[in-house]
């Protein structure tokens, strides 16, 4: 249960991170405007760490790949050994696909948006990628695969001709079309003609030829959509999450949670279901949910109230009594009207070996032990100095920005991002007070906080209760008066075996390293 | 290069296709791949399109799926048996492909093609093949080397086969749940082949470890291994190896192995023998019928009937029999539902007494159901029970809850009840049917729902043809020919469905003296649709009366309504007046 998570571990804190700039892809220059359908909203680092993929909202998937390791999508064995060298990661630009297109449900009257909601990556096989993605309402699996380019030539019919590979040369598309218009017609023939007693010779007929496929050894990346599982969610996905198992994985939408086969497109199973009989009594929606990394029957869904709630699969077919509540009983020293908006989780992530869960709401991550469930462990504060703007921020509907959170893959520290594009980490072992501010931009510590405040202990919680960032004095983070709450960073990723951050600044992917 | 002959141009095109852009186009070479090979002959089907189809193995799932098909019967083709090793490449490549549909069909044809091997080239080619996928670097191929082991297993050596044994149990242990969800689910397979001796010492072994794998889904599946294995070992094997197995899954965490407990048990009671039955696995079977998941009891509802064949009739009305009770009144329609399909089966078992003292009370309190699909259930099974208890009993007790189902406000309900009226009416008799249910099959008739008045209809013919012309002439007819004075047109139109359904089956002496009479008298309906369903009706009596009556009444009555004012009915007069034509040509 604990093993590579050394949060609860003792021994010597490990030295705060000196964060420096990796990489960008997609910088704007000065003045230029953000499509918004090149917005980023969806970073996922595939569980090796050799492949990085975005989705954004013109429902577009764009992968990387990493320079840096010996043979990016070589053997098995590899892929599973993380014994890499001691330079930092370096991705390039693989390949992109439209994963989603806008539709319209004509018997809601409703259209969904392309927006990738999220991306999750599933096992990699026979050397090609996969991964999941989702918008509101539909999930698609998709391979990625090099492909060689093929030749074929050396036709009977008509040598001469040399068709190419369609999903590859474009040039050769006139061609084959002619090719297939052609042939197109003769299958009837071949049936006539060889149900016409149309004899063979024993020994076969030698001017006959099979087609010659040229292989060559460049390759391109090919994206395939294998399946689409759609139908199943009345209200909008919020997040999808794969197995321990390798063949299933969950969506969870608003008020319900399915659970699915990758093999099986057309039925999936409802396993919690928090829609009240009357619509009127719902108080309290799912936000986010994601499997446990290792026990295939164990996950976690937040909500809107602030819960966490651990569900066992083995107990019952549906899952509405959880197995596990977690919630900060601790009463906020000051209860105002946004104290229930801001409480809402906007994403959880399990650490790698389970034991913990990263929670972050409006004003803090939290970060939880599932043994655990009195409490936090510890309460980071994020952007504290924000608390007497909420008024503002519920006007312009800032209040409601989902900001998703990181674990590194050590478990050691976490981040998760704010406005004006800054992104904070802190260190979560036991007595640790490393606190970064990064701005996401060429120059990440431009705002850097250099002397963060000793943590100051909650009287009312448990020993290890750590609440920090709190007592900063006000501006520290930069120019706290002047925050932009347009430029927000709601997508960041850790890399899962090295201290590698990928975040999204509007349509901008930043790289970070330490 | 010139173009090949004319003759052979079809199968120049086919073989060309096999490398066609359109995917419909390459499927259909694929098919024909048989013709191909007969094209080349069979030396070049060996060495060029075998080779040209493993080296193409990346096309869309469809095609791949269509070659592994063909490759299964292209022994053949390639010259035979002793040359049937050359079929394993392509077929080796299938197997490791990450659509399984694809991957099984491989394995289907790998196993057809090593079943025909000879000893020699098995273990030359095909033994080797198994090896290479087992060792796959990829976890496809060593998902597809656990399916084909027990047909490379049999002829193999005895170096060989402690070989493969020791492979199979690496895979038991492989990293990957899906390598062990295959290991656990061919177990049982290859255990079949393996000896004995082994059966205990090895196959156990991997067995165990399954049965406490950490992955539900891999100890689900090792469920379905017990009753194969149990079939396998000794009885005394079975009952120190399988049984403690099986009655832990019975109480196991997860709901699913639970699930699969439920559905298998009856099987596995048959591998353990009739003692350990009685004494292990009717707790672990009533702990399942009282589980607290409903899936489970579901599962186990269902196969009631099943477990209860295996058991004497004592034990089941002492330990099953409770659970039963309490599950016909269980909070879940389903499981209710699932017991409902089943339990009328149980009668036969338990005998007539017992049924009478134990069953009846439960068949009725199912039969008064608020959910329709309980209902249902017990009313397709009525016959089983008329055999044990006999027709009075059953007429005393379920005939009224039968009758009130006929007036169900589901019409689905009432339409079932309807279609078991003359199974009911040939088990029940004469007499006692024109009490109870003969006013029902009138009142059907008029009913709201259209589907209902059909059926109606079609029992009204169903019972004439089970009492005979007479019966139906005294109880049916009168009643119906009622009817044709009803207010409303939708119910005169019923009157002409039932007669044009009837009247085959009275002939043409009642035919002509009753029915005929009503049917003119109802062609000079106010509703046009009346008046064109005469036309249709009449065309319909055509053939079972006389010539005579035709001439005289039919074709008067179709003559003056193929002058009426609507369309249609002019329309179907017409049609009907063309066919006695028609007959009329071909008599003469």
């Amino acid at each position: 249960m604990n093993g590579g998570d050394e949060v609860g571990g003792s021994g010597e804190l490990p030295q705060p991170l000196d964060w420096r700039f990796s990489q960008v892809f997609g910088e704007r220059s000065a003045g230029e405007e953000v499509q918004e359908v090149d917005i980023i909203s969806a970073i996922e680092f595939d569980k090796s760490g050799d492949h990085l993929a975005t989705g954004d909202r013109g429902g577009r998937v764009v992968l990387f790949e990493r320079t840096d390791s010996k043979n990016a999508s070589g053997a098995r064995r590899d892929l599973e050994g993380t014994d890499y060298s001691l330079r930092h990661p370096e991705f390039r630009y693989k390949t992109e696909f439209q994963s989603h297109e806008p539709e319209f449900d004509y018997l809601k009257s409703l259209e969904i948006e392309e927006k990738i909601n999220k991306i999750r990556w599933s096992q990699t096989a026979n050397g090609a990628l996969f991964l999941l993605s989702t918008n509101d309402k539909t999930i698609k699996f998709w391979k990625v695969q090099d492909k060689k380019i093929k030749k074929i030539c050396d036709i009977n019919t008509d040598s001469s001709r040399t068709l190419g590979n369609g999903s590859v040369a474009s040039s050769s598309n006139s061609k084959t079309t002619n090719a297939c218009l052609t042939n197109g017609g003769l299958p009837d023939k071949v049936n006539n003609s060889l149900s016409n007693d149309f004899s063979l010779p024993p020994g076969g007929i030698p001017l006959l030829r099979l087609p010659v496929v040229i292989t060559t050894h460049e390759t391109s990346p090919v994206a395939r959509c294998r399946r689409v599982y759609t139908h199943a969610h009345d209200y909008h996905i919020n997040s999808i999450s794969n197995n321990s198992d390798g063949e299933t994985f969950i969506s969870a939408d608003d008020l319900r949670i399915n659970l699915w086969n990758l093999e099986i497109s057309n039925q999936s199973f409802n396993i919690v279901d928090v829609k009240p009989a009357n619509m009127e009594d719902l108080t309290e929606v799912i936000t986010s949910a994601e499997f446990h990394p290792t026990h295939c029957n164990t996950l976690a869904y937040s909500s809107s109230k602030g819960s966490i709630r651990l569900i066992d699969l083995r107990q019952s077919a549906l899952c509405d009594s959880h197995s596990k509540l977690f919630e900060d009983t601790e009463t906020p020293s000051s209860r105002s009207f946004f104290t229930e908006i801001i409480a809402s989780v906007s994403d959880i992530k399990f650490a790698k070996e389970g034991r913990y869960i990263l929670s972050r709401d409006y004003m803090t991550l939290k970060l939880w032990d599932i043994n655990m469930d009195s409490g936090p462990v510890s309460t980071f504060q994020v952007h504290e100095y924000l608390r007497p703007k909420l008024c503002d921020l519920y006007e312009n509907d800032s209040i409601f920005d989902k900001f998703e959170c990181c674990l590194s893959g050590d478990g050691l520290r976490v981040a998760s991002g704010s406005y004006s594009n800054l992104f904070r980490v802190f260190g979560v072992s036991p007595g640790s007070t490393e606190t970064t501010t990064l701005e996401a931009s060429k120059n990440p510590m431009r705002r850097q906080v250099t002397t963060p405040s000793r943590p100051s202990r909650s009287l009312s919680s448990i020993t290890r209760a750590v609440r920090r960032g709190a007592a900063e004095s006000p501006g520290v983070d930069g120019n706290a008066n002047s925050f932009d709450h347009t430029t927000k960073l709601l997508h960041l990723a850790w890399h899962p075996t090295e201290n590698s951050i990928a975040c999204a600044a509007a349509n901008s992917l930043y790289m970070y390293y330490a | 290069m010139a173009m090949v002959d004319e003759p052979l141009y079809p199968i120049a095109v086919l073989i060309d296709e096999l490398k066609n852009d359109d995917i419909q186009l390459r499927l259909n070479s694929i098919r024909r791949l048989s013709t191909i090979a007969r094209a080349l002959g069979e030396e070049r089907t060996r060495k060029e399109l075998i080779p040209f189809l493993s080296e193409n193995s990346d096309d869309d799932d469809e095609v791949l799926l269509a070659m592994a098909e063909e490759l299964g019967v292209f022994i053949p083709f390639v010259g035979g048996i002793e040359y049937a090793h050359v079929l394993l490449p392509p077929l080796e490549s299938l197997c490791t492909v990450e659509e399984t549909c694809v991957r099984e069909k491989a394995l289907d044809s790998l196993c057809k093609i090593g079943s025909q091997m000879r000893e020699t080239d098995l273990v030359d080619s095909f033994v080797p093949l198994v090896k290479r996928l087992a060792a796959g670097e990829w976890f496809a191929a060593r998902v597809s080397a656990c399916g084909i082991f027990h047909v490379a297993y049999q002829g193999c050596t005895d170096v060989l086969k402690t070989e493969l044994r020791s492979t199979y149990s690496l895979l038991c242990q492989d990293d990957m749940p899906m390598v062990r969800r295959a290991a656990a689910s061919n177990l049982g397979k290859f255990a079949t082949t393996v000896e004995s001796t082994y059966l205990i010492a090895e196959i156990m072994t991997m067995f165990d470890d399954l049965t406490k794998d950490d992955q539900d889904s891999v100890r689900l599946l090792a469920v379905e291994g017990c009753a194969a294995l149990g079939k396998l070992l000794e009885p005394q094997d079975c009952v120190a190896r399988i049984l403690p197995v099986i009655v832990n899954f019975s109480q196991d965490k997860s709901w699913r192995v639970r699930y699969m407990v439920a559905n298998q048990l009856y099987e596995l009671c048959e591998a353990v023998g009739p003692d350990c039955t009685k004494t292990d696995l009717v707790p672990a079977y009533v702990r399942l019928l009282r589980d607290n998941e409903a899936e489970v009891r579901i599962a186990a509802a269902g196969k009631v009937t099943k477990f209860c064949r295996l058991l004497n009739p004592e034990l089941a009305i002492q330990h099953i029999l409770p659970c039963v009770k309490e599950l016909s009144s269980d909070s879940s329609q389903h499981v209710r539902s699932a017991l409902a399909s089943v339990i009328m089966g149980m009668a036969p078992i338990l005998g007539k007494d017992s049924t009478i003292e134990h069953l009846l009370p439960i068949f009725l309190s199912l039969l008064k159901d608020e959910f329709p699909d309980v209902r249902l259930n017990i009313i397709s099974k009525l016959d089983q029970v008329n055999q044990v208890i006999g027709i009075d009993l059953l007429s005393q007790s379920l005939l009224p809850a039968i009758v009130e189902l006929a007036e169900d406000r589901h019409w689905r309900v009432r339409l079932a009840i309807i279609e078991y009226v003359p199974l009911l009416a040939s088990q029940l008799g004469i007499g006692f049917f024109d009490d109870k249910l003969g006013a029902l099959c009138m009142q059907w008739l008029q009913d709201k729902v259209y589907s209902i008045r059909e059926a109606a209809a079609n029992n009204l013919k169903r019972l004439a043809e089970e009492f005979g012309p007479e019966w139906a002439m005294q109880h049916l007819v009168p009643q119906v020919l009622d009817m044709v004075n009803n207010p409303h047109y939708l119910h005169r139109m019923m009157v002409l469905r039932a007669i044009s359904l009837m009247a085959p089956v009275m002939g043409s002496e009642i035919t002509c003296s009753k029915f005929l009479p009503v049917v003119v008298e109802a062609s000079k309906d106010r509703v046009p649709n009346i008046k064109f369903n005469v036309a249709k009706l009449l065309q319909s009596l055509i053939p079972i009366v006389d010539q005579s009556v035709v001439d005289k009444t039919i074709r008067q009555c179709l003559v003056d309504l193929s002058e009426d004012p609507d369309v249609d009915v002019r329309y179907f007069a017409n049609q009907a007046l063309n066919s006695i034509d028609g007959t009329t040509a071909a008599q003469s």
